[in-house]
């Protein structure tokens, strides 16, 4: 498993830049949805949902898994 | 009391005979304050007709995105800007996916593909792994992979699959301004050859999609004539990307009659929150639904979307004295 940066660049929600302004919807929405985007790149993540847990996986960054 | 509360009380809960279109719409237009002596009457529909217990159910996707069907509220499909990628779920993690349910309680565990209808590749993804699932789980198998052939009913019958999922998702009359790939009458012909084939029959739909309540109503009639096993209620969790992403979400009271009212519609389905309902009701609401006709939940996460997790409901049932459905009481 890769670690992606301690420090978004990108909004892993929306795929916006995530330095630029805050997401305070994309963070409420975030609590009942897995990530969709790479913070690190903004690339479209492959995620798979599972009845306990998610998997994310940038093709570029590795895998997240929450 | 209204009088479509005293009508139902001697017709649904009497004898046993869910309300029609009418009287559902009655009940979906009852004013806040009769809304509790709504849901305690649909409560008590519940006990008498379905026992106490709950039946509680996992679900996994085996197939995410790429969908070629436009349902506009779903993220799956390919021909909306949604940020949900293509993928598959390899067998090893659907078995483990099955473990994790089972591990809950959960006597139901549904694979769920997002497609028009399975092709070759996907039936024989679901033969090998439901054949896996069998080997190493105690539960009970469903799925829900679109459209059927009468060949791919079989098939599923002779894997062992004992229930089928395939929502109409809204009334007849409204379906084309949600689905324009396919028709609301193609979806029935599936449900026809699922229920002749002896599998369980599962349908039910998502409210909050623009539908008005008449056709809220409507779309309790057609589900009660239908008559499935089971009803999943899903409320519309507005996707990003989709054409229906922006609708807002459907007001708590107006979900909790729906349920009051589509319990009064059918006595003894199993009625099951599925998506959406921690969006639109919350912890409370929750309560209030398995207080309301509720009696089945889906369990952990969706398909695409986290749920609450599993201890929660399950220590919310525990509260309420709603025994777990036991799996020796599905077989």
């Amino acid at each position: 498993m890769t670690t992606m940066t301690t420090t978004p660049l990108w909004c892993d929600r929306c795929g916006e830049a995530a330095t630029a302004a805050a997401h305070p919807a994309c963070a409420s929405a975030r609590q009942l949805e897995p990530p969709r985007f790479c913070p690190d790149c903004r690339r479209r993540m492959k995620v798979q949902v599972l009845p306990v847990g998610w998997s994310a996986v940038c093709v570029e960054h590795g895998e997240i898994r929450g | 009391m209204p009088e479509i509360l005293d009508q139902a009380r001697t017709q649904v809960l009497g004898d046993g005979v869910g309300l029609d279109q009418a009287g559902v719409l009655a009940v979906l237009n009852l004013p806040d304050e009769h809304l509790p002596a709504a849901l305690q009457l649909a409560h008590d529909v519940r006990m008498r007709w379905c026992g106490p217990e709950v039946e509680v159910e996992g679900i996994v996707s085996l197939k995410t995105g790429g969908c070629p069907e436009d349902c506009h509220f779903c993220s799956q499909s390919g021909l909306f800007t949604s940020p949900v990628r293509s993928v598959w779920l390899d067998i090893p993690s659907l078995v483990e996916a099955a473990k994790q349910t089972a591990a809950t309680g959960a006597t139901e565990f549904c694979i769920v593909a997002a497609v028009r209808g399975p092709d070759a590749r996907l039936m024989k993804q679901m033969r090998e792994g439901v054949a896996a699932i069998k080997a190493a789980v105690d539960i009970q198998v469903a799925a829900s992979l679109g459209m059927l052939t009468k060949e791919q009913v079989d098939d599923l019958v002779d894997m062992g699959v004992h229930r089928y999922n395939h929502n109409l998702e809204t009334c007849r009359s409204y379906f084309p301004n949600v689905v324009t790939t396919h028709s609301w009458e193609e979806r029935w012909e599936t449900l026809r050859m699922v229920r002749d084939s002896g599998m369980e029959v599962c349908c039910g739909g998502i409210l909050g999609l623009g539908e008005t309540v008449e056709q809220r109503a409507e779309f309790a009639a057609q589900l009660a004539e239908l008559n499935p096993h089971e009803v999943p209620l899903n409320f519309l969790n507005p996707r990003p990307g989709t054409p229906l992403g922006d609708r807002p979400v459907v007001e708590g009271k107006d979900a909790l009659r729906a349920i009051a009212a589509f319990r009064l519609a059918m006595p003894r389905t199993i009625l099951r929150y599925a998506g959406g309902r921690e969006i639109t009701l919350g912890d409370l609401g929750t309560r209030d639904g398995l207080l309301g006709g509720i009696n089945a939940v889906i369990v952990g996460n969706y398909l695409t979307t986290l749920g609450r997790p599993a201890n929660a409901d399950l220590e919310l049932l525990n509260e309420l004295k709603m025994p777990v459905k036991a799996l020796s009481a599905t077989l």
